[in-house]
Order: C-alpha cells, then sequence, then structure tokens
C-alpha cells in the first residue's frame, strides 16, 4: 500500500495558470496584508474582497464551491478569537445567566465576526494559490522572492518526505496489527498502559528510521556536490500580462483598503 | 583516460567503534565493468561511501586519477557518480528535474547546459516522459532508473552503484541490466543478484566481514562451488 501525495494542484490553461509563480505569490501576500489591514467591522470591504476571490476563481476556472469546502478548515483557528464578546467592554447586547452575568458586547461581537470573515478570506486565497500554482513552482517563486534558504529547503524537503514518513508509520501500524493477536478466552492487547508503552516505542522507532534517513538524504546530497546551499534553475520568466494582472490586482486591494 | 579506482589498505570503523573495513584493497581498470558481491554487512556499502569521500577512513584512494582529499574532493565528487541503494533517498527534490539538475548545478555549470544535461540524462534511461513527474509519485522501477540519471548529469567518469536491481520485478530488472549494458563507463557494482552477475560483469570481487576475500574473472570464481558457499554466495 502506497500513499499518494494529494497535490491540490488543477490542471489548466487559464491565463492565471500561466501567470508567473511570482507573480501569484505576490498577488496571494498583498491579498493576506490587505485583509489583515482592514478595520474590523469593515464589512463592505470584506464583501468586496469576497468578489475579488470569486472573480479569480472563476477566472481560473475553478469551481468556486471547491473552494469555499475546503475554506471550512480557517473555522477552527478562528475559535481562539471566541471569548472576545465577554472580555471586549462596549455596549452590553446581552447578559447570559451564567457566572452571575455574563456580558456580551456589541464590539467584542464585530471584532469576532470580522476576525472570523478576515481568516476565512485569507485561507480562501491560499487555496486559489495552490489551486493555480504546482507546488514545485512555489518553492520556486518563494526562492526567487529570496526567502530564507533553510526554510525553503525544509518546506521542500518535507513535501518531499511528508507522504515517505506517513508511507513508513502505516507499515509500522500494520506490523502491529498483524501481531495483535488474541489467545482463546481472553482480550488482545494488555492493560492501557502496555499499549500507551508500544505506542510510545512506535513513535520513538518512527524517529530513529527519519533520522537515519535523513543521515542517507544528507549523503545523497553531498555526494552530488551540495555545499551548503540549494540551486534551482530558473522555473519561468515575467511577462508583461504579469504586470498588468500584478498592477491591477494591487491597484484594487489598494482602493479596497482606502475605502474601506 | 584516468578513469580508475584504486584504493589500497582501507580501514574504517564506524563512530560506535564497530570497524567495518578492514584493510581493503581493490582496482577496476578503465572502462572495466566488476560486480561487488558478498553477505549483508560484508561492508560493500561502507566501501563505497568511501569513493567520493562521504565517508573518511584510513588508507589511499586514488579515484580517476586524483588522490581523495579535500582539494580534490569537488572533482572526485563530479568524476564518480553514486548512485544509493534506496531511490526514495536518491531522490529528494520535489520534482524529476530537480533531483536530475541537482548535480550539473551544484557544479556550477550555467543553466542551458544543466537542461540539456538533463534532457540527454534522462533519455540514456529511457525516461524522457517524466521530466516534470513528482518523484513521489513513481514506482520503484521508475524511481532506480531516474535515480541513476541524476549521476548520469554530472557525466561522471566512472559509476557506482549500490544494489540496482533489489526489489525490481522481473521486467524493470531486465531493463536495468540492459540500461547498465548499454552504459559505457567505469562501473563498480553492488549487488546480490548473481545471475545479473555472471550476465554483466567480467570480474567479481567477493567481501566478506570487511576484507576482500576473492578478486578474479567472473567465470572462474561462479565456477568454484566451495567458495562460494565458504562465503554464503550461491548462483
Amino acid at each position: 500500500m502506497h500513499i499518494h501525495l494529494d497535490d491540490q494542484y488543477h490542471v489548466g490553461s487559464t491565463f492565471i495558470h500561466r501567470l508567473d509563480p511570482r507573480t501569484k505569490v505576490i498577488i496571494a501576500v498583498l491579498f493576506i496584508l490587505t485583509v489583515s489591514l482592514t478595520p474590523f467591522g469593515a464589512f463592505v470591504g470584506y464583501i468586496a474582497l469576497f468578489a475579488l476571490l470569486m472573480t479569480i476563481t472563476v477566472l481560473a476556472h475553478i469551481d468556486p464551491t471547491y473552494v469555499l469546502k475546503r475554506s471550512v478548515v480557517a473555522f477552527p483557528f478562528a475559535l481562539a478569537a471566541v471569548t472576545l464578546p465577554f472580555t471586549v467592554p462596549g455596549e452590553t447586547l446581552a447578559t447570559l445567566p451564567i457566572f452571575g452575568g455574563l456580558t456580551i458586547s456589541q464590539e467584542g461581537t464585530i471584532r469576532l465576526i470580522s476576525i472570523v470573515v478576515k481568516s476565512w478570506l485569507s485561507i480562501q486565497m491560499a487555496i486559489i494559490l495552490v489551486t493555480v500554482t504546482p507546488f514545485p513552482a512555489i518553492l520556486w517563486a518563494l526562492r526567487a522572492l529570496r526567502l530564507p534558504s533553510p526554510l525553503i529547503a525544509i518546506v521542500s524537503l518535507m513535501y518531499r518526505y511528508l507522504f515517505v514518513l506517513f508511507d513508513e508509520a502505516m507499515r509500522l501500524l500494520r506490523a502491529r496489527s498483524a501481531r495483535s493477536a488474541s489467545a482463546d478466552g481472553s482480550r488482545s492487547g494488555g492493560s492501557l498502559l502496555w499499549r500507551g508503552q508500544v505506542a510510545g516505542r512506535m513513535a520513538g522507532s518512527l524517529m530513529l528510521r527519519s533520522f537515519e534517513r535523513s543521515e542517507r538524504i544528507y549523503n545523497a546530497m553531498l555526494a552530488r556536490g551540495y555545499q551548503g546551499q540549494l540551486l534551482s534553475v530558473a522555473h519561468s520568466h515575467l511577462r508583461p500580462q504579469d504586470f498588468v494582472v500584478g498592477g491591477v490586482a494591487a491597484a484594487s486591494l489598494l482602493i479596497i483598503l482606502l475605502l474601506a | 583516460m584516468h578513469h580508475k579506482i584504486e584504493v589500497a589498505d582501507l580501514e574504517f570503523s564506524y563512530p560506535d567503534g564497530r570497524k567495518a573495513l578492514h584493510g581493503v584493497t581493490l582496482s577496476v581498470a578503465p572502462g572495466e565493468k566488476v560486480a561487488l558481491v558478498g553477505p549483508n554487512g560484508a561492508g560493500k556499502s561502507t566501501l563505497m561511501l568511501h569513493l567520493n569521500g562521504i565517508l573518511e577512513g584510513k588508507g589511499s584512494i586514488n579515484v580517476a586519477g586524483l588522490a581523495l582529499n579535500k582539494t580534490n574532493m569537488g572533482k572526485i565528487r563530479a568524476a564518480v557518480g553514486l548512485v544509493f541503494q534506496n531511490p526514495d533517498d536518491q531522490l529528494f527534490s520535489p520534482t524529476v528535474f530537480d533531483d536530475v539538475a541537482f548535480g550539473p548545478l551544484h557544479m556550477g555549470l550555467p543553466e542551458p547546459t544543466v537542461r540539456r544535461r538533463v534532457q540527454d540524462a534522462l533519455a540514456a534511461v529511457g525516461m524522457q516522459g517524466y521530466i516534470d513527474r513528482i518523484s513521489h509519485h513513481l514506482s520503484i522501477g521508475e524511481k532506480k532508473r531516474i535515480a541513476i540519471a541524476t549521476v548520469l548529469s554530472m557525466q561522471p567518469e566512472i559509476l557506482v552503484l549500490d544494489e540496482p536491481t533489489a526489489g525490481l520485478d522481473p521486467r524493470a530488472r531486465r531493463q536495468l541490466i540492459n540500461l547498465l549494458r548499454e552504459l559505457d563507463m567505469t562501473m563498480l557494482v553492488s549487488t546480490h543478484d548473481m545471475p545479473m552477475v555472471s550476465e554483466l560483469f567480467e570480474r567479481t570481487v567477493i567481501m566478506e566481514g570487511g576484507r576482500v576475500v576473492a578478486s578474479g574473472s567472473t567465470c572462474e570464481l561462479l565456477a568454484d562451488p566451495a567458495l562460494l558457499q565458504r562465503h554464503g554466495l550461491e548462483l
């Protein structure tokens, strides 16, 4: 059995797909920056940003429901802001009859809704970016944009080996299952503590295997002349449409930010 | 034409004190294809890791006309293409192109040359169509051939392969043997695949317990059942 890396990239040939990966990364970062600079409660601005996102999905021939479905992953993180209605002072909306009367403030509620919407908008942009750009191209773009080389090396190796490690973990689990027999009349496995110890040793074994693999990979890199600096060739070159699209996107974001 | 491997009295102990090589002496002539056989733990892989300076033991190593030392390391790594046993260790980049381009790029070659070498190396192993594929999605046979392309792109003088046919199905094994036959280079190949040894290699070196215990023409060595049995080998 073998786990396949579920690449988010959807093959396409729209002009958005054909933009230089650097352009797409910059637009995505500018978008997220705009989202975070938009003040709390500027709901018209949020709608405008959402409209911009939907325009991109339509232009790139992506099914908008795909982006919306995937963007649900943002909500658990927004939970961190769930205490805001109770802690931010302001006009009282309601009082909950617990803890001797917990007040919900209007400012706090607006702030909570804003944070949820903002993180949801940001994650949608990230989803669109990986849907229209192959992951190796994003890595190249980040490198070309002078992101520190160790960071890119970490992401690049993780992209390559995450699922190799996952396969390794699956093999360990299968080996355990294959030997988790039970004798007649007794339950399989021992006490909770014993099971915990088995699981702990498996995690340790996975760690050791990964460590040894990392040494072998490093040797393979050395054997081909690695001297501490990952190099790559240029994937693509900036064309006029990159400047046009980048300019239009930056201008729309600036207008939204100024009006919001 | 140097293309030669000369190892004399090589000794090596792992950091945990386990001694892996007890004075190995070995020479491979230019253009010669030599098989390195012996049981697991004989020191075959350890020896191979010395040939481009990844491990450093005591003794002298001359590769492609250069003594192995710090100053020559870069040249020797370009001259010796070392292919590891597990292609998942050899292929560490996101795409096939990045992996095959890794060696030439790190040799400091200009981009057009790198691209041409990638094309040529993939063509040499019959994998032209795989240039933009993601390594993780390939079969073991495909990975093994691309692993060889990753060193061919450096245009090495000597090819050192660690168990190239391990884990391959018969068809992938056959393709790999044909590929090795077509590659006209000095070659040192460690393997347990004795049928391949008799088919492909004129000379065989047998290692056991960190020593070279026999070396000679493959026909003669394989015709000596007592020798083979003594070192845990069989046809």
